[in-house]
């Protein structure tokens, strides 16, 4: 069992949207929100994702599909 | 509160951990002159680095000149204003002061390979801090790098990678390969040592200045984590009584290109939309800053400033830095110098207080971004004649050369 720490930002057309309901429910992976905030129109959540590599893989697609911008917790990595 | 280990997230809620220091101790055991004394790098501030007495991995950063800047100062009408010229550490950019203190913490904790994602300052850094530690270094690039920078880099001789693919595809793989292998990624598992080297940027400009704070710092920005440092180097000289009053008006300096803070302050919200990067200053193409809220934070307690510059006038601001003071910086330098003349400009900035822009890397990394906006060199055959032709020509033009 694997477990990725991600970033979710939700644009506007999205921050009413069940995506993290809904995420649990079309795949195998256990969904478990560690921080977050909703200013505006926008927010943003911290989020555990366990389950196997591919399945969180394909989760992680499928929310960057639908317009979720997905990051590593811990923001831009790559650096000047 | 978690013992000194190499973690950078709190395991509750995700959020970034920062070293906690006891200044009662420091306090009690610090002074200027034990500092002054000290060696002439940053490591005379080794009370105030999360190091301990371990061996450090040193290649001489730091004490970088602080300039009075009286040519560029005349042209902004500002009589104050000063120029900390950190293009001269060891290769070439402010990332040797993070790194020297993650590459000692990373040798201390026992790793033996050293690695970082970069697109440029940051690599050199991390692979010439390998090379010093004679640890095994990785380095991972984007797969379209210029060419010049690869051997920047390369000269080091660390395993280099380059990562086909978007941006955002590799940096969540580079997170993936960080959690998997057991390696000593400076900006993610050990960030908060590496981001504490930081701070030397405050400690040293406010010895420089005789053991004061200026009353404004321009500071060139991409995660965040450079000018959150700056804000604390100063707070934390305070704290341990090395200095009176507090911390300076934070500047916030970002290419218009990247600047999900400035954008974030302007519209009053502490809540940062990322961007998709698009400016020639590279270097500070993050286009969702990991300290962005905690920058916000900073500027609100100092009553501070925040500003932006197109590709243009960063050109510009590296041609007026070069041009008046001799110094050339990199695109954040032109990013710093043209936040510092449009809050100039804008009357933001008082003629008489103390001003500090940071210009942080060299123009030798960056050529190409101000080659196009110079004049070309007069071309001349090898006699006299074509000399004095070609000089009389530079009189009509250049009344100054006479």
């Amino acid at each position: 069992m694997a477990k990725r720490r991600v970033r979710l930002f939700f644009p506007p057309n999205l921050i009413t949207e069940p995506i993290v309901y809904t995420m649990g429910k079309e795949f195998e992976v256990v969904t478990n929100i560690r921080g977050g905030e909703i200013a505006g129109d926008s927010g943003w959540l911290y989020i555990e994702l366990s389950g196997e590599d591919d399945e969180i893989d394909r989760a992680i697609t499928w929310a960057i599909d639908r317009g979720v911008r997905v990051d590593p917790v811990e923001g831009d990595i790559i650096a000047g | 509160m978690y013992d000194l280990a190499p973690l950078h997230v709190c395991e509750l809620c995700f959020g970034p951990l920062e070293v906690a220091y006891d200044y009662d101790a420091i306090r009690a055991s610090i002074s200027r002159e034990e500092i002054e004394a000290g060696p002439p790098t940053v490591w005379r501030y080794r009370k105030l680095l999360p190091v301990g007495n371990q061996p450090l991995v040193d290649i001489q950063t730091g004490w970088t000149p602080l300039l009075k800047a009286e040519n560029l100062g005349r042209v902004l009408g500002l009589r104050n204003l000063y120029i900390k010229n950190d293009t001269v550490n060891p290769t070439f950019s402010f990332k040797d002061r993070p790194v020297t203190v993650a590459a000692t913490m990373a040798r201390g904790f026992g790793f033996d390979t050293i690695a970082c994602a970069s697109t440029g300052n940051l690599a050199a850094a991390v692979a010439a801090h390998g090379a010093k530690a004679q640890m095994k270094c990785v380095v991972f690039i984007p797969s379209d790098l210029e060419s010049s920078k690869i051997t920047n880099i390369g000269v080091y001789a660390p395993t280099l990678v380059a990562i086909r693919g978007n941006y955002d595809d590799v940096n969540r793989l580079c997170a993936e390969i960080a959690d998997r292998y057991g390696w000593a990624f400076v900006n993610i598992n050990l960030r908060p040592y590496y981001a504490e080297g930081s701070k030397t940027l405050a400690f040293e400009v406010a010895e420089q200045l005789g053991w004061r704070a200026p009353d404004t710092v321009i500071v060139p920005t991409a995660s965040g984590a450079l000018f959150t440092k700056i804000a604390r180097g100063f707070e934390e000289l305070a704290t341990v009584g090395l200095i009176s009053g507090g911390t300076p008006r934070m500047g916030l300096a970002q290419a218009a290109g990247c600047s999900p803070i400035v954008t974030a302050h302007e519209a009053n919200t502490m809540l940062i939309k990322p961007v998709k990067p698009s400016t020639i200053a590279k270097s500070l193409a993050i286009g969702n800053p990991a300290d962005g809220y905690y920058v916000l934070k900073a500027i609100k307690e100092t009553e501070g400033l925040a500003g932006s510059v197109s590709d243009e006038e960063i050109v510009e601001g590296m041609k007026l830095l070069a041009q008046t003071e001799g110094v050339f910086g990199e695109t954040a330098g032109g990013v710093s110098i043209g936040v510092l003349k449009k809050m100039a400009e804008a009357g933001a900035l008082d003629p008489d207080e103390t001003v500090v822009a940071y210009v942080t890397g060299n123009g030798l990394k960056t050529p190409e971004a101000v080659a196009g906006a110079l004049a070309p060199p007069i071309t001349i055959n090898a006699s006299m004649p074509d000399f004095e032709s070609a000089l009389g020509l530079l009189r009509e033009e250049a009344p100054a050369l006479s």
